[in-house]
């Protein structure tokens, strides 16, 4: 069976080029200096590179994390670089931007001219370390709305993210949030001020295109009072041989009543069939509902990078307030995932829940690491959480890691877990019904996922679905 | 029905099968013509439900011998998807759970499928439910089973109903029934075999692999087989079912290896 469930697995990534396009380097490695020089070039105010040395002084008191279900080599973080920038410096508008980079973003099928506007997605897209273009800036001006480069928004609108960086995120969070405080280069920003209804899908794409440099960015959105933004983020990487390094830091705020939705599809490249290369993505995610009545929900579909550490989380501080977490992570050959949610219950009322898809195939390991925990103050606090794990063929693993903590006795939580095979009787039985081996995998693939998929924007529910079809192609026998 | 000059459906040859290593089916043949109706029975062991998983291409069984020809046409070449679109169709004795797949989106591809390869044209979700809901009222079955997963959580009566709904969509001309009976109580045998009688006619056959002959008073067959040690050792009419449900096998099995 196993050639088939192989087979349906091994499907080229398609995105693994590398852009000849001339970029400004910094040396290798990380020390004050390089974060003065990251700050210099960014022409920064004073407080940012005093919030970026702070937090390079905590990183170096800390250990690396060795918790989580994942092993790699120890990571020489003197061996990056901190920061490349596509040359010539960044244009005004699209026009400018540099043809080589509007080609790669076609390649990837990243809309940035008027099929965007078809689709009703604003983009902002991110290469390397540098935010390139943003589209709509001018349309969601009109109603108040700032959707820019973080880099953008520091020269703008500072105090807006002076008030709201590492608020969510404080700098010596964790290792990985801790060093890309120092070192991010840029990243989105997102304002959705008083009672303001997002009029579209705002949109990110994320490209990491030189061998050993690392990709820090940083994204912060913020909906004030009664406001609501949908957003999603697209990830891609060429093909390496060697690993590059991708800690990035998400901060959400939602105020009284608003509504923030964050989808990602997450197609690093994952390193080749026996294990070698890939992106080791070490992400923190993470909204706070700062409001009454508020809502924050992760949609996530993670299918590439050698490995994925990655846990966003809601911290549910207003009264009523709403966390979701939806999440599919596909693993195949030797990509590792240890993926998860944190729901931290405050508020009183505060409601959770949490869909959790793992599928793994290969020799791959996928891990569900969830925590729930409600705090002595939240009374009515009320959890579901659900963990699925599906395993294609016979030698990949799944595990589930749920940690529950209640300090209020009014509490519920509840978790649900199963575990399910995709096996050759399984197969049997579409096929003697007449369809096809990759068909019937991925309509189990899709039954499986469908409470996630759901939760997608529409457009890239197709798209997902599609990436888990192919990610599999081969892999079932 | 026996048919004159019906055209022969299935023609099985000597067929010797593995699974595991271990030889299972051992010189088993079998000529089944158009219009008929074939029960296969024999005691536990004897190799009835390989017979049947090999005719449809099950991939953990090994064929080491002999010819399978369906319409002419050599089956044992043909992925097991190829002969389900030919029309072999094969009612599982454990169907399975697919979690997460509706009952009517698993049977709508299907369906459309197989009547693609056909040359037929494929039907639009309306279409298809009204087709399928006329189909399900023959079987007693309630609509709200095209909402549910695929056999899950279904009891054993449920599944069977569901393997003869698959079946009635389908249309196949060779349906191979392994055990359909199996976990049956006497209300859901009597729907479970008007169903199947209803799907009979003078294009099509249909093997009942069975250990009881219960299933033969409501599915007549025009001949009985008794299978042991992986072949065919004796044939006769619907009066041998009753023999055995008599006198047992022993007789039989003995006679033959005497």
């Amino acid at each position: 069976m196993s050639s088939v469930l192989d087979n349906l697995v091994n499907q080229p990534y398609k995105h693994g080029f590398v852009t000849d396009i001339e970029s400004e380097t910094a040396p290798r490695g990380l020390n004050e200096d390089i974060i003065r020089l990251i700050s210099a070039k960014k022409s920064e105010p004073q407080w940012l590179l005093d919030f970026r040395l702070k937090a390079y002084e905590h990183w170096l008191t800390m250990p690396a994390p060795h918790w989580a279900n994942v092993h790699h080599p120890k990571i020489d973080f003197q061996d990056i670089i901190y920061y490349s920038a596509p040359k010539p410096k960044k244009k005004q508008s699209m026009d400018e931007v540099d043809p080589e980079l509007l080609r790669t973003f076609e390649k990837l099928g990243v809309p940035m001219n008027e099929r965007a506007a078809l689709a009703g997605v604003a983009v902002d897209v991110i290469f390397d370390s540098v935010s390139v273009a943003t589209t709509y800036k001018q349309k969601l001006a009109e109603v108040g709305i700032i959707f820019c480069s973080i880099s953008e928004a520091v020269r703008d609108h500072p105090e807006l993210v002076r008030q709201y960086l590492g608020s969510v995120v404080p700098t010596g969070d964790n290792y990985y949030a801790a060093l890309n405080s120092a070192v991010f280069t840029d990243g989105s920003f997102c304002f959705i001020p008083k009672g303001v209804k997002c009029p579209m899908e705002l949109s990110t794409y994320f490209r990491i295109n030189t061998q050993d440099s690392g990709q820090f960015e940083r994204t912060l959105i913020i909906a004030e009072d009664d406001a609501s933004v949908s957003y999603l983020e697209g990830c891609t990487a060429p093909k390496f041989d060697t690993n590059q390094l991708h800690a990035a830091v998400v901060e959400l705020v939602a105020l009284d009543r608003a509504d923030i939705k964050y989808s990602t599809v997450q197609n690093w490249y994952a390193g080749d069939e026996k294990g070698v290369g890939g992106i080791y993505n070490f992400v923190t995610k993470r909204g706070l509902c700062k409001g009454v009545n508020s809502r924050i929900s992760w949609t996530q579909v993670e299918t590439g990078s050698a490995i994925t550490w990655k846990y966003p989380s809601c911290i549910l501080l207003g009264d009523h307030s709403v966390g979701e977490f939806y999440s599919v992570a596909l693993t195949n050959h030797f990509q590792q995932a240890d993926t998860g949610t944190k729901m931290v219950h405050i508020g009183r009322n505060t409601r959770s829940t949490v869909v959790s898809k793992g599928i793994s195939a290969g020799h791959s390991s996928n891990s569900y690491r969830g925590l729930v925990k409600v705090g002595p103050r939240a009374a009515g606090a009320r959890n579901f959480s659900q963990c699925d794990s599906m395993l294609v063929g016979a030698k990949c693993s799944a595990n589930t890691f749920p940690y529950i903590d209640v300090q209020n006795s009014s509490a519920q939580v509840e978790h649900e877990a199963t575990t399910s095979k995709i096996g050759e009787d399984q197969l049997f039985y579409f096929r003697q019904r007449g369809i096809g081996t990759e068909e019937a995998v991925s309509m189990i693939i899709n039954g499986f996922c469908k409470e996630v998929f759901q939760q997608l924007p529409m457009e890239f529910a197709v798209e997902a679905t599609k990436l888990l079809g192919l990610k599999l192609e081969g892999s079932v026998g | 029905m026996i048919v004159a000059n019906a055209k022969v459906l299935l023609e099985v040859r000597n067929l010797r099968a593995n699974v595991a290593g271990v030889e299972i089916l051992k010189g088993m043949s079998l000529t089944v013509k158009a219009g008929e109706i074939h029960a296969i029975m024999g005691p536990n062991g004897s190799g009835k439900s390989t017979f049947a998983k090999v005719l449809a291409g099950h991939p953990a069984y090994e064929v080491t011998g002999g010819e399978v020809l369906f319409e002419g046409r050599n089956l044992l070449e043909l992925e097991a998807e190829e002969r389900a679109r030919l029309g072999v169709f094969l009612g599982f004795q454990y169907p399975v759970e697919i979690p997460g797949v509706t009952n009517s989106a698993f049977l709508r591809l299907a369906y459309n499928t197989v009547q693609g390869a056909r040359g037929k044209d494929e039907l639009d979700p309306l279409e298809f439910d009204d087709l399928v809901r006329e189909k399900m009222k023959g079987l007693e079955m309630d609509p709200a089973f095209l909402d549910r997963s695929v056999n899950e959580g279904f009891s054993g009566g449920e599944k069977k109903r569901n393997e003869i709904l698959q079946m009635a969509m389908l249309e196949p001309l060779l349906s191979i029934l392994d055990e359909t009976d199996s976990g049956l109580d006497i209300d859901a045998l009597r729907v479970v075999a008007g169903g199947v009688n209803r799907l009979q006619n003078p294009h099509s056959a249909c093997v009942l692999v069975t250990h009881y002959q219960r299933l033969l008073n409501y599915i007549v067959p025009d001949y009985v087989h008794v299978m042991d040690d992986g072949r065919l050792i004796k044939t006769g009419g619907k009066s041998l079912a009753l023999e055995l449900e008599e006198r047992g096998y022993d007789w039989v099995v003995n006679a033959a290896t005497a």
